[in-house]
């Protein structure tokens, strides 16, 4: 301990005299601990708003849709028809275990208007398990209910983007806004979820009650058409299973024979949010590996100084020989020196990592996660590269011989 | 030479010494088989011109280099199987250094510098410092612990590298021409300090110099000639430095 302890302060004291050489030495291992703890922050912030979006979606969930129009013998793609309808999701409801819930939905793109004030947005009609499936709350007011469903009644719940862009400021719950021209009372406003990952703003919207849609917004060939089936499975276990049964299902109810295609499609989301999510680690990893060469590039500077540290004190390292150090004492001592250089740059990169994060993130608005771990880890990482590029020059310093360094001038 | 059997007053015992270093082809015998024994309590001089392997000598006695042949004891220790540590260890304990050029750590304090040679042999803090203290106020630098050697003339330099090496109470002291690069006034304090701790604490001082008035001041005067002691006698007519005369 009292050897340690002694080792430490002739190291510090040899950093502390030549202070300018220090920092710059010091200056590698910060870029590399900075340039680590940035990119784990960027990749995790990453990670995590996919996680977040997984969660909003709605977990175990399954997208029907209708399938693709054919038109002269070119496919227009899926949805272009609305070949499902609602008692389609009632059969899927009733007739497939493992099934939670089933919301049948139409989209379309209208004119909302308040007062003076209009806005653009796309229209939902659903059922009010919509609401909930996605993972959306309720900032003020409700959701509309099963009754003015079956009743087609005029409400609507506004998202947050709608709401702000038609209201300002007032509390819209209560008001009449006017779908292309036909007035809705406003029942409930949605908390924000924010963007997705692809920069989509998933507050711009307006759920109304799906019969509402289909008799009162967009007017269809055949009553009871729906564009999407949103079906949630009890677990994730069970997805699979629903899958392959609602498919069945949907072709019997479609009269579809074993050689004709499926006129419907479905989606399993959570799975597709998951290899996003994978895409998210592999570009950490990257990202990460990238930053580490710097660390490397950083040690290899380290062990640089340190060589020729060694060189230049080779006279004050024969006096201590010749006084009575061992191997170890000299060895102790450089590579004290050398880890203490690299432990303190990776103290400082780390505050440098985060504050360039953090600014990086303030600009970009690049979602940004910082763990305890990943830090704990390049503080760590930044102490090996110190014993490991600090081992060699210690080691040569150790077995110098004492005449000749003595002797050197 | 050895004519005189080895007694529980002898320091070193040096039988039969030869050292030769090789530079590829080509051999040089720095030492061609010396005898010695020298008592506790001298005061030696070793004079002779260079390359007559007085350093090679020197560094023998000191556990910095190993001989090629013959056998060296250090109160009955020999480093001839011994390790590098082990070595390290002998010098730490029982040999303290004076060089030429002082080889003291730049950039560190005088204390620190006494201190050196007691932090590799793990002495507790408050003792190493008040160990060095009294060293330092030993050869009369008391009150000067925290200059560095810059703000030291050479004399007082010198005398720091006395205190650090006299500091673990060694068995030996080792000065390589510890006035070679000193002026004549400060040279006969540096001898005033020496005789002083030859004759007070009794300390056993090996000296190399190539000035025979250095050389005057010691007990005794061995001259090497191309590998050989050519000449070793007690000095008749020894100057003190404190009164500047002869005895």
């Amino acid at each position: 301990m009292t050897r340690l302890l002694a080792s430490f302060r002739i190291a510090l004291r040899a950093l502390v005299v030549n202070k300018m050489r220090s920092a710059l030495t010091m200056l590698g291992i910060i870029i590399g601990v900075g340039a680590v703890v940035a990119m784990i922050a960027v990749g995790s912030g990453a990670k995590q708003r996919i996680d977040e979006q997984i969660a909003s979606m709605g977990s175990n969930l399954l997208m029907v849709e209708s399938g693709s129009a054919t038109s002269g013998g070119s496919h227009m793609g899926a949805g272009t028809t609305a070949t499902l309808t609602v008692g389609d999701a009632k059969a899927i409801e009733t007739e497939i275990p493992g099934v939670k819930n089933v919301s049948p939905m139409i989209r379309g793109v209208a004119q909302v208007v308040y007062g003076n004030q209009n806005w653009s947005t796309g229209i939902m009609g659903t059922s009010p398990e919509m609401i909930e499936i996605r993972g959306w709350t309720l900032s003020s007011g409700r959701p509309f209910t099963e009754q003015e469903l079956d009743g087609a009644v005029k409400v609507c719940v506004l998202g947050k983007t709608v709401a702000d862009n038609l209201f300002g400021g007032i509390d819209p719950v209560g008001q009449i806004v006017r779908i292309q021209k036909i007035p809705f009372t406003v029942v409930g406003v949605l908390t924000p979820k924010g963007q997705t990952t692809w920069g989509q703003d998933q507050d711009d919207i307006v759920f109304v009650p799906l019969t509402t849609a289909q008799r009162q917004l967009f007017g269809q060939a055949f009553p009871g058409m729906v564009r999407n089936i949103a079906v949630q499975a009890w677990g994730p276990d069970e997805v699979k299973q629903v899958e392959t049964q609602m498919i069945e299902l949907l072709r019997q109810r479609h009269r579809i024979q074993p050689n004709q295609d499926d006129d419907f499609s479905v989606r399993d989301l959570t799975e597709m949010m998951s290899s996003r999510e994978a895409s998210a680690n592999v570009m950490s990893l990257l990202l990460g590996s990238i930053a580490s060469i710097s660390l490397i590039v950083g040690g290899i500077g380290i062990m640089n100084i340190m060589l020729v540290s060694v060189t230049e004190r080779t006279r004050e390292i024969g006096i201590r020989i010749a006084v009575g150090a061992k191997s170890q004492d000299i060895l102790l001592q450089f590579l004290i020196e050398s880890l203490i250089l690299s432990l303190m740059g990776g103290i400082m990169g780390i505050g440098i990592g985060m504050i360039g994060t953090i600014v990086l993130s303030s600009f970009t608005q690049w979602p940004i996660l910082f763990s305890t771990t990943a830090i704990f880890l390049a503080f760590l990482f930044s102490g090996s590269v110190g014993v490991f590029f600090g081992f060699y020059p210690a080691r040569k310093a150790s077995l110098l011989n004492p005449i000749e360094a003595l002797r050197y001038e | 030479m050895d004519a005189v059997a080895a007694t529980n007053h002898t320091v070193i015992q040096v039988r039969d010494l030869t050292k030769i270093y090789r530079f590829g082809e080509v051999e040089v015998h720095a030492l061609r088989g010396v005898s010695l024994l020298i008592q506790r309590g001298e005061f030696l001089a070793i004079m002779g011109p260079s390359g007559s392997g007085k350093s090679t000598f020197m560094n023998i006695l000191g556990f910095l280099d190993h001989p090629t042949q013959g056998q060296y004891l250090l109160e009955g220790i020999s480093g001839e199987s011994l390790s590098r540590d082990e070595l390290a260890e002998i010098r730490n304990r029982k040999i303290g250094f004076v060089f030429q050029g002082f080889n003291l750590l730049a950039r560190t304090s005088a204390l620190e510098n006494v201190e050196l040679p007691m932090i590799y042999a793990r002495t507790p803090t408050l003792k190493r410092k008040e160990m060095a203290r009294k060293a330092l106020s030993e050869v009369g630098l008391a009150g000067r612990e925290h200059h560095h050697p810059r703000q030291l003339s050479g004399g007082e330099q010198q005398r720091v590298a006395i205190a650090r090496a006299l500091v673990n109470q060694p068995s030996i002291i080792l000065a390589d021409e510890p006035t070679g690069n000193l002026d004549s006034k400060t040279s006969i304090e540096i001898m005033g300090i020496f005789q002083r701790l030859n004759r007070d604490l009794g300390i056993t001082i090996i000296m190399i110099t190539h000035e025979p008035d250095v050389a005057s001041y010691a007990k005794r005067s061995i001259h090497f000639k191309d590998g050989i002691v050519v000449d070793d006698r007690e000095n008749s007519s020894r100057l003190t430095a404190a009164g500047g005369g002869r005895v």
